[in-house]
């Protein structure tokens, strides 16, 4: 089976947010695999361990992606494919990155490409959908089960808490949800050999795409960080009247009960 | 400019959903004066079409079909194109549900347009329609424009107010006939787990839970505090990551983001990853045993003190003032 992952580079959850020039400041924070895409890398090789064939993962963006694709590599993922864009995007948007992505894949017969439901930085969660459109094959999003029997998959899709059961066959894209799997921590072999796995790097050239099949459809105007918020009320005495003070600060102060 | 704006009544259960009316007010500011128009897709939904234009739509256009009577990608996208093709809208609106987060990229990808997703606020400036969206999980937001294509955005529940319902307006609801040819993925069946019916995304109030709560019967007095205050409960990742509850019920950066009118944290001491989700919410109130818990930092108000204390005392005193009131 020939199975593709997107993923995406990530700011960690853990870090702090600031601004620099208009822009994300990016300094000194650490960056990790998307979480969603990790489910993503992980359902990838079970599949792959069921079924046989070949994991490859795929990002977009800069160099400095390589970081990410090595761990899916130590992970288990058998190839990766960095599409270097740094010197062609500027300003890239979910247009650009899912045209690049469906113009990279639409001949390589792939009968199953994973990505996570939704990038944390961007949060748009719109590449998933756009490359299965552009390939014209049908997909699922925010799954998590994935079953595969020959050719027909059934997959359960979280819906707002609920789930439904759908049916539907390859060649199929899905997107993870949490609760797909437990993603394994690359193991000291598989970083190891994750070292010899082929990584390769295309630019847009090598897709046949100018700057100008890419341009974003979007444009970012400006980026502000939320006003901070002044300390609240901790309240004190017995916790009978606490609880009293509270509902009373709600309904009368607050206004929101 | 003035445009020509289309609108998804979304329903549930035979009913519309409230984002739906947020949306309509949405695309009355992209419409710049231009026409609102809603749709409607499924099956005996002609009847609704009566309120989106109590909330501003204009008029309505609906498609039925009985393979419209669930949401699926292929159906409601063949539905919504032939309905895009007829109106040769200049702009689109959805609710940022799961619905909309899995049409809206294909129609999108379809019409090689721009989409802006999970919109928190819509305003025209400089001649721009300008629409406000959080991005890492609202810890910063940017102001974004379609610069091509369709004024096409999601809206997030509980952000964009819904205009005042007005019964004494009234318009056009007209059918379209649609073909809907096979779907490629079919609904088998729906499992019900969001059981005390209040949606997470769409909740006025939601009662979280932390590690604090030590087990999945320590979610019970979350669940009655809840039912009181007609809310949803949620939780933190250390919660689920615990078992105590299912992942569907996660806030945070991994997880739904939220922003209700009240939000109670019980337990929960309020790493990043959760805050991500939840610190735009319009009131925090804050329940913890740890005085030093981060948690107090976004909180209105704190108590500091055992949440198996805190929050039966909490749901008495509800109960009292719902009587009163």
């Amino acid at each position: 089976m020939n199975i593709y992952v997107l993923l995406k580079r990530t700011f960690d959850t853990e870090e702090k947010i600031t601004i620099s020039g208009g822009k994300i400041n990016e300094d000194g924070a650490e960056f990790i695999i998307n979480p969603y895409d990790e489910y993503a890398v992980e359902e990838a090789i079970q599949v792959r361990d069921a079924n046989g064939g070949e994991v490859t993962v795929i990002s977009v963006g800069t160099e400095e992606a390589e970081k990410q694709l090595r761990t899916a590599l130590a992970m288990g993922a058998d190839k990766a494919v960095l599409i270097n864009t740094e010197d062609d995007v500027e300003n890239g948007d979910q247009f650009t990155t899912s045209k690049i992505i469906a113009e990279y894949l639409k001949d390589k017969d792939a009968d199953l490409i994973i990505g996570g439901n939704v990038a944390i930085d961007g949060g748009s969660g719109q590449v998933g959908p756009r490359v299965a459109e552009l390939l014209n094959i049908p997909y699922v999003t925010t799954i998590t089960k994935l079953e595969i029997n020959g050719t027909n998959v059934t997959v359960t899709r979280d819906v707002e808490g609920d789930s439904e059961v759908i049916e539907t066959s390859l060649p199929l894209l899905v997107t993870a949800q949490q609760g797909l799997n437990e993603p394994r921590y690359p193991s000291l072999p598989g970083i190891m050999k994750a070292k010899k796995k082929p990584l390769d790097e295309l630019e847009l050239d090598d897709l046949d795409l100018e700057e100008d099949d890419v341009e974003a459809k979007t444009k970012t105007i400006e980026i502000y960080l939320p006003a901070k918020k002044e300390a609240g009320k901790v309240l004190s005495g017995e916790l009978n009247d606490q609880v009293k003070e509270l509902v009373h600060l709600l309904h009368t102060e607050a206004k929101v009960i | 400019m003035t445009r020509k704006v289309l609108v998804l009544g979304e329903t549930r259960d035979g009913s519309l959903r409230n984002v739906s009316f947020e949306a309509i007010a949405a695309a009355k500011t992209v419409a710049e004066g231009g026409e609102v128009v809603g749709f409607l897709l499924g099956e005996n939904v002609s009847a609704l079409g009566a309120e989106l234009i109590q909330y501003g739509a204009d008029r309505v256009v609906v498609v039925e079909d009985a393979k419209l009577n669930q949401y699926t990608s292929d159906g409601y996208a063949q539905a919504l194109l032939a309905v895009l093709e007829k109106e040769s809208p200049e702009g689109l609106v959805l609710g940022h549900t799961s619905q909309g987060k899995d049409l809206s990229p294909r129609i999108a990808a379809k019409l090689a347009s721009g989409l802006i997703s999970d919109a928190t606020a819509v305003e025209v400036a400089g001649g721009n329609v300008v629409f406000t969206r959080p991005i890492y999980s609202g810890k910063a937001f940017e102001k974004k424009i379609v610069t091509d294509g369709l004024v096409f955005a999601t809206v997030r529940p509980n952000n964009i107010a819904p205009l005042t319902k007005d019964e004494s307006r009234t318009g056009e609801v007209a059918s379209l006939s649609v073909e809907i040819k096979d779907l490629r993925a079919i609904i088998k069946e729906v499992v019900r787990k969001a059981s005390e019916g209040v949606d997470l995304s769409e909740a006025k109030v939601v009662i979280s839970g932390g590690r604090g709560v030590k087990s999945a019967g320590g979610f019970e007095p979350l669940k009655e505090l809840a039912n009181v205050l007609g809310g949803a409960v949620g939780a933190s990742r250390g919660a689920c990551d615990a078992d105590y509850c299912d992942y569907s019920l996660q806030i945070g950066q991994t997880g739904k983001v939220v922003t209700p009118d009240l939000y109670i944290a019980c337990g929960i001491s309020g790493a990043i990853q959760h805050l991500a989700g939840m610190s735009n919410s319009k009131v925090i109130v804050a329940i913890n045993k740890d005085p030093e818990a981060n948690i107090f930092k976004v909180a209105d108000y704190g108590i500091v003190g055992d949440l198996f204390e805190v929050v039966p005392l909490l749901t008495e005193e509800f109960k009292k003032l719902k009587v009163h009131s």
